[in-house]
């Protein structure tokens, strides 16, 4: 009892703790590839220290939702790290408190609230980018609704750590097509989702093209670096929930002893570095659709969760 | 209930995967941009095609299978889509994007319907043709008849077209495989050939219909010219 609520706690500061690593990995992971040198991998860390030690300008015709938006960024991916499997196999203290649907909606508020404090300053690129990511996420929201009801039509729950064994008992049904096809489908809203290259580009810095930074662009001092912390924990979180509960549970600790759940966390990480890897193969080799293009992208995504479905119905 | 298909052998399992991807490449037909992309989806639809013959054919025990596993990956899979890359004309392949009647999200919508059309047309249909892999290639196969319909419709180029034509007789095969697995050799070799013809005469065709009109929207053609 007491050492279930202990793992979940200590799950919640991996979370804390190596989200911006993951986000330091992928950017230089990206340059290498692209034959550049390169920031150091720990940037992420040095950016948000810096981001903590400068002042913060408030506008004076803000509210108080500008004010709130970045601690609700940031506390949300932790509610949800409390719900999903991040290190162990078997479920902690809090794991039946919400399933996948109540994780995705944890992860919803945050992006609401974003969406509210883009506008809520009424510089210009702010509700632009605001208005394009609701876009993207009414898009996106289709697809997740065909996973989770594919999940839940194949493991007969949406608890992740219930639906996570379902993939490797018996092994066979890892290369179930259904399984395979909702890999490919959740793999292309994590890309939608977090902003990556063929939706949106990260490192892009003309305004009018942007998705996802547009909406930061107010925040200084803490609120920046509370945000960028959020987004990578948010990153980390969505990489948790593929990795973990929809591709295997391998690599989780299986016992109830702190050694084997503080040996889960190299694992973990070089489980998503080896995701991250095709995450920034995608990144390299593609250009940035046009954004009435990312429709097309999506229903990709929607079509190919919908084969998985059809797929499941037709072999049982 | 976590297990409503506990015992799949592997065969099965692959079939299923096989038949998921060829799912996949025939909406890939769909909604594929570019023409040589086109061609090579296709490519890939075929070789799933093959994958499944050759399951089937392990499972039955027909050593004819393989063989029409063989020449389906050797006429199909590569020498229509080379065959097809060689006679286009470079114009064809160079432009960007085929031109199409529907948008690209809306005909991948009438597909989806068309997949789950197909799904409840088999069904019925699998109690009269009992069989290993029937109730996944009978719905699939009967799927990318009807997709493949629909490609020729919405698709306002030769090719595609032709690649239309050419998955709804991969479908036909898909389930066909699956239903009658005992079909004469004779038959699926005469197939083979008939289809590598089309391809032959469509493709340069095609170039041809290029080198008079410059372009090959098919819709343009509604005119006899005399000469």
């Amino acid at each position: 009892m007491i050492t279930s609520l202990l793992f979940n706690v200590l799950q919640v500061l991996v979370v804390l703790v190596f989200a911006p690593l993951i986000v330091g990995i992928n950017a230089w992971l990206r340059e290498r590839l692209q034959s550049k040198r390169g920031p150091s991998v720990f940037q992420p860390y040095f950016d948000i220290w810096k981001l903590f030690h400068k002042d913060e300008i408030v506008s004076e015709h803000s509210t108080w939702i500008f004010r709130a938006a970045p601690y609700v960024v940031f506390v949300t991916p932790l509610f949800v790290a409390l719900l999903i499997p991040v290190l162990t196999s078997y479920p902690l203290f809090f794991a039946f408190m919400g399933d996948m649907l109540g994780g995705g909606f944890i992860l919803a508020l945050g992006g609401f609230f974003v969406t509210l404090a883009a506008i809520d300053t009424a510089n210009p690129y702010g509700p632009m980018g605001a208005s394009r990511t609701r876009m993207v996420g009414f898009l996106a929201e289709p697809v997740f609704m065909i996973v989770f009801f594919t999940v839940s039509v194949v493991a007969g729950s949406t608890i992740p750590y219930i639906v996570q064994q379902r993939w490797v008992h018996p092994i066979g049904s890892f290369f179930d097509p259904a399984h395979v096809l909702l890999l490919i489908a959740f793999f292309m809203l994590i890309i939608a989702e977090t902003g990556r290259l063929p939706v949106d580009n990260p490192s892009g810095h003309f305004e009018l093209a942007m998705i996802d930074e547009s909406k930061a662009l107010e925040y200084s001092g803490t609120g920046a670096a509370l945000m960028k912390w959020g987004g990578a924990m948010k990153l980390f979180v969505l990489l948790s929930i593929f990795l973990n509960v929809l591709v295997a549970p391998w690599g989780l600790a299986s016992t109830h002893r702190l050694g084997a759940v503080l040996g889960a966390v190299p694992l973990v990480l070089a489980k998503m570095i080896v995701c991250i890897l095709a995450l920034v193969g995608v990144e390299s080799s593609f250009a940035k659709l046009r954004l009435f293009r990312i429709t097309e992208f999506l229903q990709a995504a929607f079509v190919v969760s919908v084969a998985a479905l059809l797929i499941r119905l037709m072999e049982s | 209930m976590p297990g409503l298909h506990p015992t799949l052998s592997l065969g099965n399992e692959l079939n299923l995967l096989a038949a998921g991807f060829f799912l996949l490449a025939t909406f890939g037909l769909v909604a594929t941009r570019q023409v040589l992309d086109c061609v090579s989806v296709f490519a890939w639809q075929s070789l799933m095609l093959a994958v499944s013959a050759g399951l089937v054919a392990s499972e039955t025990g027909l050593t004819h299978l393989y063989a029409v596993a063989a020449i389906t990956v050797m006429t199909k899979s590569l020498l229509i889509p080379w065959l097809l890359a060689r006679t286009s004309s470079s114009a064809v392949v160079a432009r960007r994007e085929i031109s199409q009647t529907l948008t690209v999200p809306t005909s991948l919508l009438i597909a989806l319907g068309l997949a789950t059309l197909a799904y409840f047309l088999a069904a019925p249909l699998e109690a009269a043709a009992p069989g290993a892999h029937v109730g996944v290639n009978l719905p699939i196969g009967l799927a990318t008849l009807l997709i493949g319909a629909f490609t020729v419709t919405v698709r306002r180029e030769a090719l595609p077209q032709v690649l239309g034509i050419l998955s709804m007789e991969n479908g036909a095969f898909f389930a066909g495989v699956a239903i009658a697995p005992d079909l004469p050799l004779f038959a699926e070799l005469a197939a083979a050939f008939d289809v590598l013809v089309i391809a032959l005469v469509m493709g340069l065709l095609t170039r041809k219909l290029h080198e008079r009109t410059g372009s090959t929207t098919v819709a343009d053609l509604t005119e006899l010219r005399e000469e």
